[in-house]
């Protein structure tokens, strides 16, 4: 068990300094370096900045040393939570942020706590039930929810919402409580919003899952000691609920190391779609400008958050499933 | 009796007939491999199919509805035509308005005259499979409607239609040729090069895919061409998808290693070169096709995802994420609502690799 938790760990860390690494790249990558940017964007706006300013600024990331002494540098100031500034706010790119990666992440939880409460159930009946018209209906659904990419979906719901209904589903917020601090009314008010991204964003996690926990739950129906529980009188309901469901449940929960990363990547979309106040809109516009500080902050941001979140499912997980714990199964 | 002569058939039925055999009992994969086939016939021959200059702009034309074909003419006879736009002013605003002239209807032909282009990019012709009699298409048909700038929708699908499927085409052959070649040294040395590469995996299949793609594709120079800009596009998307096909061939390769025929090949002397291509890769040659038709969907997903935030390809490049960019806000969804109708041919083609790809998966091994 201790090298389960170790072995585990050991990844979470070569992921995270992985994870530096591409950001690294990224805030790299664009032709002028982003001193340059800053100083050319300042420029428009009317004022400027001091050459002598744009040398510290050069000098403190280091841009004129080689790219490992940048890194290094880079590393250990973002390390202590200097992200630096925002060029295009001309704020820290920590208050740029601000609540947005809350709510990110908020809507990404939500949008897993409903893919399972939806994928859990339609997948039992499906394979219960299996080639009965609801076993077809949502087979269909599933493949309809991989097939339409969520931003089109997105799109789909936003123009019958705006057809049919007459509203507009877009923001998480009633535009009385944008600008107003947390209350709890301004709590309930999200609480309204919520669910329409959660449901887009849940689809085509649902949609996949339900096909494993369908399939796995197949095959642990077809096993002898189901035939035994039913031949020992146990009502149906007990002979499914109680061993094939909780066997077939495992890889369904270990699935969350895919499924975390899938939803926050289609968070972003859907977020630019239905211009919800996350980091999605912010990571585009910011990416869009070249603002490369915060773009590449948003992204370092969300992938550590990530493999944090899949670190947390595996040692949860390993706490649920005897056969982790034990060290019997890798 | 026909019992018997069936089962002889299968015991005397080689492998390829064994899959097409089990394939074609997943009739929703055979309709999808002909609709596949149907939208890669419609991409080489798009030009053809298109019947208006693309790029044709025409400021005043600008958010015509879809027209209508006519097929039968007022006696009730088979004669196809369309109905002529007439531009009228608006009395008040002086607005220049296009309406259709039921008075002046124009005869819709088959392989009627158009702008020039040259077929397969080398025979030069101005053949299209619609023509309108007398008249510019682009003065009459609008099969679709028109954007903003008066560009005929339904001409532009089509040719984007070109790109989106020829970037998820590229993009899985690179990521093939990654996937092979990783997943195929990681499955057959084993040890510690298949620790790294299985890491390797597992590191980038942990990151969130997209806004790795945005930050990368961001970094691509506004100066570049469109031809450059797509081969950039297309090496992001097939840098990361190809985890998928790796994991896949490694798989086969650790099951076939234990398989008794290659001990058999081993013990009788066969080289390993031998080993991997004369009896390796032919049996899980399938499984790979079938994994491939399952990682297109994905590329061309990831190529519309990505152009239509703005960060993939960008105008003059047409593809159906460019074309969706401009059913983008709810103005202009509440104006030209047929803008959306992009979204139809991604569905379709998507839901269709998807299930050809589960009807090939299921075929590829014949034998279970």
């Amino acid at each position: 068990m201790l090298t389960y938790v170790l072995r585990r760990l050991g990844l979470a860390v070569i992921t995270v300094f992985a994870i530096t690494v591409v950001t690294f790249v990224i805030l790299h990558l664009p032709p002028v370096d982003f001193v340059t940017a800053y100083a050319a964007q300042v420029a428009a706006s009317g004022s400027s900045i001091s050459p002598a300013e744009a040398d510290a600024m050069r000098l403190a990331y280091g841009l004129n040393e080689p790219l490992l002494v940048q890194y290094w540098k880079w590393l250990s100031m973002v390390a202590v939570g200097d992200f630096g500034r925002s060029f295009e706010y001309g704020r820290p790119v920590t208050e740029v942020i601000g609540d947005r990666l809350w709510l990110t992440i908020l809507l990404s939880l939500g949008a897993i706590v409903v893919t399972w409460g939806l994928a859990l159930p339609i997948g039992i009946y499906s394979a219960v039930r299996q080639y009965s018209i609801g076993d077809y209906i949502f087979t269909f659904i599933g493949f309809a929810g991989l097939a339409v990419p969520n931003f089109l979906f997105a799109l789909i719901i936003m123009y019958v919402g705006l057809r049919v209904f007459n509203t507009s589903v877009g923001g998480l917020f009633s535009s009385e409580f944008q600008l107003a601090p947390w209350s709890w009314a301004k709590v309930w008010d999200l609480a309204g919003h919520l669910p329409i991204p959660m449901l887009i964003l849940a689809l085509a996690g649902t949609a996949q899952l339900v096909r494993i926990m369908r399939a796995n739950l197949l095959d642990e129906l077809r096993r002898p000691y189901v035939v035994t529980a039913r031949a020992r009188g146990l009502s149906e309901r007990r002979v499914i609920m109680k061993y094939p469901v909780r066997a077939a449940l495992n890889p369904f929960a270990s699935t969350i190391g895919y499924l975390l990363p899938y939803t926050v990547s289609g968070s972003i979309i859907i977020s630019v779609v239905l211009s919800l106040p996350t980091v999605g809109p912010l990571l585009l516009h910011s990416l869009i400008s070249q603002d490369m500080l915060l773009g590449s902050t948003i992204i370092l941001m969300l992938g550590v958050l990530t493999v944090f979140g899949t670190l947390l499912s595996d040692l949860l997980l390993m706490w649920i499933d005897p056969r982790i714990r034990l060290g019997q199964l890798k | 009796m026909s019992a018997t002569t069936a089962e002889s058939r299968v015991a005397v039925a080689t492998q390829r007939q064994l899959i097409w055999w089990r394939f074609r009992k997943h009739k929703l994969a055979l309709v999808s491999a002909f609709v596949v086939l149907a939208f890669y016939v419609v991409a080489v021959f798009a030009d053809t199919i298109a019947y208006t200059e693309p790029f044709d702009t025409q400021a005043s034309r600008s958010y015509i509805p879809p027209q209508p074909i006519h097929w039968f003419d007022a006696a009730g006879h088979f004669h196809p035509t369309v109905n002529a736009l007439k531009g009228t002013r608006d009395p008040r605003t002086f607005k220049l308005a296009y309406v259709p002239d039921a008075s002046e209807p124009r005869d819709l032909v088959l392989f009627g005259h158009g702008y020039e282009y040259r077929l397969f990019g080398i025979i030069p012709t101005d053949i299209h499979l619609l023509g309108v009699v007398n008249s510019r298409p682009q003065d009459a048909l609008f099969l679709l409607g028109t954007d903003q700038l008066g560009r005929d929708v339904f001409s532009r699908l089509i040719l984007a239609s070109r790109t989106s499927l020829s970037i998820g085409l590229i993009g899985v052959v690179i990521s093939l040729v990654l996937g092979v070649l990783l997943g195929g040294i990681s499955g057959l040395y084993g040890g510690w090069i298949d620790v790294v590469i299985q890491r390797v995996i597992e590191i980038l299949r942990s990151i969130p895919t997209i806004p790795l793609w945005m930050g990368l594709a961001s970094a691509v120079p506004n100066s570049w061409t469109p031809q450059q800009v797509y081969f950039a596009i297309t090496l992001i998307i097939s840098l990361i998808g190809w985890t998928e096909l790796a994991r896949v061939v490694r798989g086969r390769f650790l099951a076939l290693r234990e398989e008794d025929f290659i001990t058999a090949a081993e013990l009788a002397g066969a080289s390993q070169m031998r080993i991997i291509f004369k009896h390796m890769v032919p049996s899980f040659l399938s499984h790979i096709i079938a994994a491939v038709s399952l990682a297109l969907p994905a590329m061309i997903i990831s190529e519309t995802t990505l152009s239509f935030l703005g960060l993939g390809l960008r105008p003059p490049a047409i593809s159906w994420g460019v074309l969706l960019q401009d059913a983008q806000n709810l103005q202009t969804l509440a104006l030209a609502p047929w803008l959306l109708v992009v979204a139809l041919p991604v569905i379709v083609v998507i839901l269709a690799f998807n299930f050809l790809g589960d009807g090939l998966r299921d075929a590829a091994d014949p034998y279970g």
